[in-house]
């Protein structure tokens, strides 16, 4: 195999896909094919609001008077450092506040799930005219705060622990590239409040047996020296789980199913590398038992090295 | 490739995570592994309890069973033999989940039903919405809405029915006095506890005829799954060698009759016509603007109608209609009032900024929208202290009788009272106050959940009277719940509380009376 040690090394900065089911946030800068160098640290911070109208309650598509438009904002503090060229390591933690515009529901916030990936690029060679490279990505997700994940929509979370492995493989060709990755989510039961609740069944317990989830995505898009900009589709499957019944209120543990288009933007700063500047948008086109979000995000992020690489020092995007 | 030395431990971690925090999700329930009932005392003189409805306890008749060495019985004799040679494994799973106890399992289903059927309807395309029909219980929507009224009635039926059928059986048994079939032939295994209880007629079976009668009744849709949960008791009986064939046939004949007797009450009880009508909807409104009142208008999308308004008018279990207007508080302060206002800041000034143990009394006792209701809440509550009590089933169902009249007739009376003042709820006077639950669509004064929960912790705290102050903080604790919430104002809450205590002293009157203390 022909390991490539890039000359040309690139800010590899987060550049972060905000899934959003009806209160779930995911922002994943797990989910590039960006390096850090090593000793290289990038941090900063995002912006996402998410909102929906539309809900699916099974597969049936209505509004809701009683909820209007559910927001929901976060901000996430991301961090990823460069072990090696080929390993990096990056959290996330994010603030969630959701509101619904109509009925009298209360409004939710606070801190979410702090989420720790580790990215491993392995292979990484020349195929055809252009570059291959292949990742493993694994993390662990868990709350940071006992939020209430039965008060759905509003919940900001719900509340499991996960175990998220994923394989990814990247192809680039002069200025544009092709991604692809695919995701098995392993997720803990969760505790509610309630002595009892009704799935398609009564259960006389507080614990909730949360199924695991399968996502893959795929996203073509342009990489240059100061600018990255793609668009993704994204799918997300629940396995298992069940439909929200009539008029009925959702649960955590719901089949919640979606499948979205998103579009990411980044730009690095050619007089100021350490600093770049990241947007994005994204919309569910169908779905199961979540919201119909559409949203955009926005973040700022700063990247330094904190020892010297004897390779590079650069701060541009390294694919 | 050095990475791999990095990416090693990661993988290590999630293993090891996975095992310390159990990749398996099974889950268990409370009353999943239930031991045998085992009746520390089987009331063998139950016969002779107050009924209900049924004037005596041979009101029905069950004939005399065959002798214990005629050739129909032994036929009743070979046939239990003959299960019990090829029990599968489910079967046994079967025959542990029922001798848990009939009336605890019977409960649960009770809860499953009512929590399932706990749905308000959606709206029609024009803004209207369906009602369910129990003319029409399989069209959408399907019949019924087991909100919190017609929860408490319903499980207030089922249990009385119960009830005054066990005492019939135990009549019986008494008066016939036949032993269980493992008594009788020693080569029959005994799977659920021995006990001195006579077997004719069986009490599974009785349980079985009465409550499947009632539940069909209470839930049309639900007739195949009730007759399938029958007929597994039923066989669970017979299998474990508590019942031969003709204890059954005897009891669930009985349990059958018993429950015409309750259906044709609940027939005739008001029920029916609790749904009201737009007339009767609009006169509540205008009636309380006359007072100079405020009227309490809904505060869901598209406008619902008032739940069940004529509820206050169903005829209860522990004291006659007059009584119910005796047991009505006096007003709420009146909407207009300083005192209003204060109560309606005291709100704002909470919801405000709830913290996070106020938002878990609230989901603990929040029982709204596809869960058991109040009342089954309190039914939760009663059966999973009642397990360590070791009642007999007789027992377990007097004493689950009396907790559901008390809810039933506190709903009434609650529901009388609604209508009475028809006063808004807080988030309508003010609606810069929002709800950590749902605002439940009918008027504020009284707290439903207040008024369910003093009725229920009153009758508990008689039976158990070492959890009497147990059951008197829950029952605080879930009418608070209310205020926490922002659906309620004190006022609503306390009041409530005090009105549920004495329709509960009502329970409490005749459970001294009825000849089973």
């Amino acid at each position: 195999m022909n390991y490539s040690r890039l000359r040309v090394n690139y800010c590899a900065c987060l550049f972060g896909f905000a899934l959003m089911t009806l209160t779930k946030v995911e922002a994943q800068t797990d989910n590039d094919a960006i390096m850090m160098n090593k000793y290289q640290w990038c941090s900063g911070i995002t912006y996402m609001h998410e909102q929906w109208n539309n809900y699916w309650e099974g597969t049936y598509k209505r509004t809701n008077g009683n909820i209007g438009t559910l927001t929901t904002q976060s901000f996430m503090p991301m961090s990823n450092y460069g072990i090696t060229d080929n390993l990096n390591i990056m959290a996330g933690l994010p603030y969630v506040s959701t509101h619904a515009s109509a009925g009298t529901l209360h409004e939710m916030k606070g801190f979410q799930d702090v989420s720790i990936f580790l990215k491993w690029r392995p292979v990484s060679f020349n195929f055809g005219s252009g570059k291959l490279s292949l990742f493993a990505i694994g993390g662990f997700s868990t709350p940071t705060t006992n939020y209430e994940p039965d008060y759905l929509p509003l919940s900001i979370g719900l509340g499991t622990t996960n175990l998220i492995g994923r394989g990814m493989a990247n192809y680039k060709r002069g200025i544009f590239f092709a991604r692809a990755s695919a995701t098995y989510v392993w997720r803990s039961n969760v505790k509610i409040d309630e002595v009892s609740y009704y799935t398609t069944e009564l259960y006389n317990t507080n614990e909730v047996q949360m199924p695991n989830l399968f996502q893959f995505n795929g996203s073509l898009g342009v990489y240059t020296k100061y600018f990255i900009g793609e668009a993704m589709f994204d799918n997300m499957t629940t396995l298992g789980g069940f439909d929200i019944r009539k008029n009925d209120m959702p649960f955590p543990s719901n089949r919640m199913n979606s499948n979205s288009l998103s579009v990411h933007a980044k730009y690095t700063l050619p007089f100021f590398t350490h600093i770049s500047l990241v947007a994005g948008g994204d919309h569910i086109l169908s779905g199961r038992n979540v919201g119909q979000s559409t949203g955009f995000n926005a973040g700022a992020f700063y990247a330094f090295y904190i020892k010297k690489n004897p390779k590079t020092s650069s701060l541009l995007n390294n694919q | 490739m050095k990475s791999i030395t990095y990416f090693a431990p990661l993988g290590l971690a999630m293993v090891a995570l996975c095992t310390v925090g159990s990749c398996n999700k099974a889950i268990h329930q409370v009353t999943s592994n239930v031991a045998p009932l085992n009746p520390s005392n089987e009331d063998l003189n139950a016969g002779t309890w107050k009924l209900v409805l049924l004037s005596r306890p041979d009101s029905f008749l069950v004939s005399a069973p065959a002798a214990t060495n005629s050739s129909p019985y032994i036929a009743d004799l070979n046939e239990i033999k003959g299960l019990q040679k090829s029990l599968s494994p489910d079967d046994q799973q079967k025959i542990s989940y029922w001798a848990a106890g009939n009336v605890l399992r019977w409960n649960e289903i009770m809860r499953d039903l009512v929590a399932k059927y706990n749905l308000p309807p959606y709206q029609n395309a024009e803004g209207t919405y369906p009602i369910p029909s129990s003319a029409n219980p399989f069209a959408y929507p399907n019949f019924p809405f087991s909100n919190p009224p017609y929860a408490a009635r319903a499980y207030a039926y089922v249990s009385t029915a119960q009830y005054d059928a066990l005492v019939a059986c135990w009549h019986y048994k008494q008066l016939y006095n036949r032993p269980a079939p493992y008594k009788v032939d020693s080569t029959i295994n005994a799977l659920m506890t021995k006990t001195p209880l006579p077997s004719y007629p069986s009490e599974a079976a009785v349980l079985a005829g009465v409550t499947a009668e009632m539940m069909k009744a209470l839930f049309p849709d639900e007739i195949a799954n009730i007759q399938q949960k029958a007929e597994e008791a039923e066989l669970a009986a017979i299998e474990s060698g508590s019942a031969a064939r003709s204890d059954i046939n005897a009891g669930e004949a009985l349990g059958r009759q018993v429950a015409d007797l309750f259906i044709a009450r609940a027939k005739t009880d008001n029920a029916s016509a609790a749904v009201g009508n737009p007339t009767i909807w609009s006169n509540l409104a205008t009636q309380t603007q006359a007072a100079g009142q405020t009227a309490w208008i809904s505060l869901e999308t598209p406008l619902r109608p008032p739940m069940l308004p004529l509820f206050g008018k169903v005829k209860p279990f522990l004291f006659d209609s007059a009584t119910v207007a005796s047991l009505r508080p006096g007003p709420p302060p009146s909407t207009s009032s300083a005192e209003m206002n204060q109560q309606i800041q005291m709100d704002y000034d909470q919801i405000k900024s709830p913290s996070r143990e106020q938002m878990r009394i609230v989901q603990l006792w929040a029982d709204g929208v596809g869960t058991f209701t109040p009342p089954g809440h309190w039914n939760y509550i009663a059966a999973l202290d009642f397990i360590s009590q070791n009642y007999s089933e007789v027992r377990w169902a007097r004493n689950l009788a009396l907790l559901n009249m008390a809810e039933m007739d506190a709903g009434i009376v609650c529901w009388n009272t609604k209508y009475y003042y028809f006063n808004p709820r807080p988030s309508q006077i003010d609606p810069a106050i929002k709800t950590l639950t749902g605002v439940p669509n009918f008027p504020s004064y009284i707290s439903g959940h207040a008024t369910f929960s003093g009725a229920a912790s009153t009758i508990l705290g008689h039976f158990i009277p070492t959890n009497a102050s147990k059951y008197e903080a829950m029952a605080e604790q879930a009418s608070q719940s209310r205020f926490i919430s922002g659906i309620h104002t004190q006022t609503d809450c306390t009041a409530g509380m005090q009105v549920g205590q004495n329709v509960g002293n009502y329970a409490v009157q005749r459970a001294v009376s009825d000849g089973a203390e």
